[in-house]
């Protein structure tokens, strides 16, 4: 893909001289990390200009006995938690760290990326979503100021709330030139209760059921593959091992076949995989609990494979190996399907994001009042244009 | 409740409206009336009075009216009638907030959401409950006990509404584990400054574009009101475990705090009381709690069984390393109730050893907690003032109660500046002015403090996007009134629409 210019702002006030030039220029920027979510969003034109974060890749602070850390957009996630990893903790912000990226960029997603697009993976389940865990940001304007929100404290209610607008933004509003971010222990052993089946109903009800008991596992998973599934739950600490053995009853109560792994990291490395499709088509499906039945028995009669969060109502479907006009067809076939509940087409080919509008929404009359808050934060258009929801 | 009316500067005179006491202010009062039914409007300054204050009274103002609309079909219709007659409005839920942010606007509506308290949908098989605003946060918890509860459990919680809590982005004793309003509210419908109802987000997570939840949700009536809440609700923990260790100073059971954290366990909540404060509220609790130590920590694990025990285990084992001179561990509900009933009763309590107090609120890095408590102590000694602490440890949030006496010459404004340096404080050791009571009125002269003017410009861009004119809740989070301007240019119509490839709607 051709671009224009492309550059590497060192610091924050680069980033904001380079939006605000570009801006004034009438150039569409793209800002991007190692781009391995280039294919989500609606297709756009290509950049003028392109903004990377590769040179905001530092940990600026990591306070320990804070369980803060302060960190530039452009770090990989990988390296990260392995910086975390030496004081035993962790950024619980997991989601898949591919497919690839842009060239030169294959060591995987950067924070500001999951944090842009609002990636996340199974320990959503207990330590929330990245827009929980953003606990201050700093952005660089259009309008050439630095401006910053929030802080580097884990309860804070001064002023508004922007980490959470620029989460899941798509780089639409201005660039992300620092994050703060509130880290939690990493578990020092794992375990993972994991019951299999063949009938999405008796799946559904076995994660149902752990999801509304105290047990409160790490993170609570359901996958569908070929004509088979399974519910993951996963706990953490000393005692990991004596809690999953609980969950195993309740499993079986639904009339699956249940045991526990204590070496779990490669099912829950699939788990996060299942996210991802490097030519296939991915649909993200926020729905009510209730519908898990119905995401599990759509994947298996599109033949399609599934992962999601049962406690949380999040879904991910994934249809490989399709010609485009099938792909279209097994969106249309889950929005119809699961509708109203949010469908939203993540990787994809581009024909396919291209004949059906990925976001499927909003509705409920905000898209008018995003529109507002995207004139007030790039008037003129900048930021990453077109690919966001409602062509923002 | 806490704060004392005779502390402080004036009252706010925020801007005035363009004069709800005129002509056009009787108009849009008849149709106020019209709307809501004429006992639902009140204009007489006794029947105002209710309405002059929130839970912090150092300020008072009269609106024009007060309106109490009774669904989200009138609040809209309320709210557009102020619009074109071109007349602010704040809305109150239920008034107990502590930084002045349902403060009436001189001229202006108040709009009081007290009628709109029923709970619409309690859907457990999806772990959400619908509400009006104007339900109180207990019960939430009431309505899908004892299965699930609803985490954020601001002390206030019998008499707060849900409403306000997500103005306010309300937090509590518990959210070091659990989590604030904002990480719980999946669905919002929202009257906007002309009327427009909007629904943002719904039961399911995620919506797709902006987190509108996440804007609205703590921008303190700013943006809009609220006529429709959905939040999570969670499995009720299987165990609770509840002890209070003593130490010989704050900075021993702080250290505590930090230890328990780092060793991977998340405590449900961690409250440290200073001596003054333990003092005070074994005056009036008379739980049998020595006073003659530095501190107490009172901690509580809740979860699973065999995680609880493990963690309660260690919790003691730490306790024990730095120095406790005794831990009490609660053997039932009552004693658990006990514990929790002492640290309570620690801001009123406080009556007792001072004719006024100032609870202040502040945050600052855990880690930070003994440098701070000097601090705080040195600035004490400075203003010949007694300053008790209580703090939320597990999330470093203080609420130093700065106690002074108002009939004492110059001592009640002593004690404002002197609340004002352990804010200063806070900031300066990396913190914020405010963890869980918010800006309001109240604490605006201190965001400069913490954001730069780039910093206030991009929250005001926000604003703008929400309430273009400025009147909703006006003077309140922002230092200076400040007007939005024109809406930048039309939208530049993108190249790929142009080329027909994509479209806006």
């Amino acid at each position: 893909m051709s671009t224009g210019t492309s550059s590497s702002p060192r610091t924050a006030a680069e980033a904001a001289e380079a939006l605000r030039a570009a801006a004034a220029q009438g150039a569409r920027v793209r800002i991007a990390g190692h781009g391995t979510k280039l294919r989500w969003g609606r297709p756009a034109l290509p950049p003028e200009v392109e903004l990377l974060t590769d040179s905001l890749a530092a940990v600026l602070e990591h306070n320990e006995g804070d369980f803060t850390a302060v960190v530039g957009p452009g770090l990989p996630l990988a390296a990260l938690q392995d910086q975390l990893a030496e004081a035993g903790q962790m950024l619980a912000v997991d989601p898949p760290l591919g497919p690839t990226g842009r060239e030169g960029a294959d060591d995987g997603a950067t924070i500001g990326g999951a944090v842009a697009c609002a990636d996340s993976g199974p320990l959503r389940h207990r330590f929330k979503a990245a827009r929980d865990l953003v606990i201050g940001v700093q952005v660089a304007l259009t309008d050439g100021s630095v401006a910053r929100a929030g802080g580097k404290v884990i309860k804070n209610v001064a002023g508004y709330d922007l980490a959470k607008l620029f989460t899941g933004s798509f780089g639409t509003l201005g660039m992300m030139t620092e994050l703060s971010l509130r880290l939690h222990p990493r578990a020092a052993r794992t375990a993972t209760a994991i019951a299999e089946g063949n009938d999405p109903r008796a799946l559904a009800t076995a994660a149902d059921a752990v999801a509304h008991r105290p047990f409160e596992p790490d993170c609570l998973d359901v996958r569908w593959g070929g004509d088979r599934g399974a519910v993951l739950a996963r706990f953490g600490g000393d005692t990991a091992g004596d809690q999953a053995a609980r969950v195993l009853a309740v499993l079986r109560e639904a009339g699956l076949q249940a045991r526990v792994e204590e070496d779990d990291d490669a099912l829950w490395a699939a788990q996060r995989a299942g996210q991802r499709s490097e030519r296939g088509t991915v649909v993200r499906v926020a729905h009510t609990q209730d519908r898990l039945a119905d995401v599990l028995t759509g994947a298996r009669s599109a033949g399609a494979g599934a992962v999601g969060r049962a406690g949380l109502g999040l879904s991910w479907l994934r249809l490989e190996d399709a010609e485009p006009g099938a792909a279209i067809a097994f969106v249309q076939d889950v929005r119809t399907r699961l509708g109203p509940a949010p469908c939203v087409v993540l990787d994809a080919p581009e024909e396919v994001r291209r004949a059906l509008d990925p976001w499927g929404g909003p509705d409920g009359g905000t898209l008018e009042l995003m529109r507002r808050v995207k004139a007030r934060f790039d008037p003129t258009g900048a930021c990453n244009p077109g690919v966001y929801v409602g062509g923002i | 409740m806490t704060a004392h009316p005779q502390l402080g500067t004036e009252p706010e005179q925020p801007q005035p409206g363009a004069g709800a006491d005129g002509a056009r202010g009787r108009a849009l009062i008849a149709r106020l009336r019209e709307i809501v039914g004429a006992e639902h409007v009140f204009t007489h300054p006794h029947q105002l009075r209710t309405y002059a204050s929130d839970g912090l009274l150092q300020y008072s103002q009269h609106p024009a009216a007060a309106v109490v609309p009774g669904d989200a079909a009138e609040v809209a219709a309320v709210v557009r009638a102020c619009h074109e007659a071109e007349v602010p409005w704040v809305a109150r839920g239920s008034g107990s907030g502590l930084s002045g942010g349902a403060l009436p606007v001189e001229d202006g509506i108040l709009v009081a959401l007290t009628r709109m308290n029923r709970i619409l949908e309690v859907d457990l098989p999806n772990q959400r409950v619908v509400c009006e605003p104007g339900v109180t946060n207990i019960a939430i918890s009431q309505a899908v006990g004892p299965g699930h509860f609803y985490p954020p459990d601001p002390s206030s919680q019998i008499i707060c509404s849900i409403g306000g809590n997500v103005a306010e982005n309300s937090g509590g004793a518990h959210c070091f584990k659990y989590g604030f309003t904002t990480n719980y509210v999946t669905g919002l419908k929202v009257v906007l400054h002309d009327g427009e109802q909007i629904e943002i987000g719904g039961k399911e997570p995620d919506g797709p574009g902006y987190d509108l939840l996440g804007a609205f949700v703590g921008s303190e009536g700013t943006l809009g009101v609220a006529t429709e809440i959905t939040v999570r609700v969670v499995p009720s923990p299987e165990a609770k475990r509840t002890l209070v260790a003593f130490f010989p100073s704050p900075a021993h059971a702080g250290r505590v705090v930090s230890d328990v954290v780092r060793g991977g366990i998340i405590p449900g909540a961690m409250e440290i009381m200073d001596q003054m404060s333990l003092r005070a509220s074994e005056q009036m609790a008379n739980a049998g709690w020595p006073t003659d130590v530095g501190a107490a920590l009172l901690a509580e694990l809740d979860g699973s069984e065999d995680a609880c025990e493990a963690g309660f285990e260690r919790l003691r084992e730490i306790c024990e390393s730095h120095e406790a001179s005794e831990i009490k561990v609660a053997s039932d509900e009552a004693e658990r109730a006990q514990m929790w009933h002492m640290r309570k009763a620690a801001f009123p309590a406080m009556g007792r050893l001072a004719s006024h107090y100032y609870v202040q609120d502040g945050v600052i890095p855990r880690t930070k907690l003994p440098e701070v408590l000097d601090r705080i102590d040195a600035l004490a000694e400075q203003y010949d003032l007694r300053v008790a602490n209580v703090f939320h440890a597990g999330d470093g949030n203080l609420h130093p109660l700065v106690c002074y006496d108002a009939n004492q010459e110059g001592e009640a404004e002593r004690a404002e500046e002197l609340a004002g340096e352990i804010i200063v404080a806070c900031v300066e050791a990396g913190g914020s002015i405010t963890g869980e009571h918010g800006v309001g009125v109240d604490k605006k002269r201190y965001m400069p403090k913490m954001f730069s003017e780039a910093d206030l410009s991009a929250f005001q861009k926000l604003r703008c996007a929400f309430d273009p004119n400025g009147r909703t809740n006006p003077g309140k989070v922002m230092p200076t009134p400040r007007l939005c301007g024109e809406v930048p240019g039309p939208y530049r119509q993108h190249p790929l629409e142009q080329a027909g490839l994509a479209e806006r709607f």
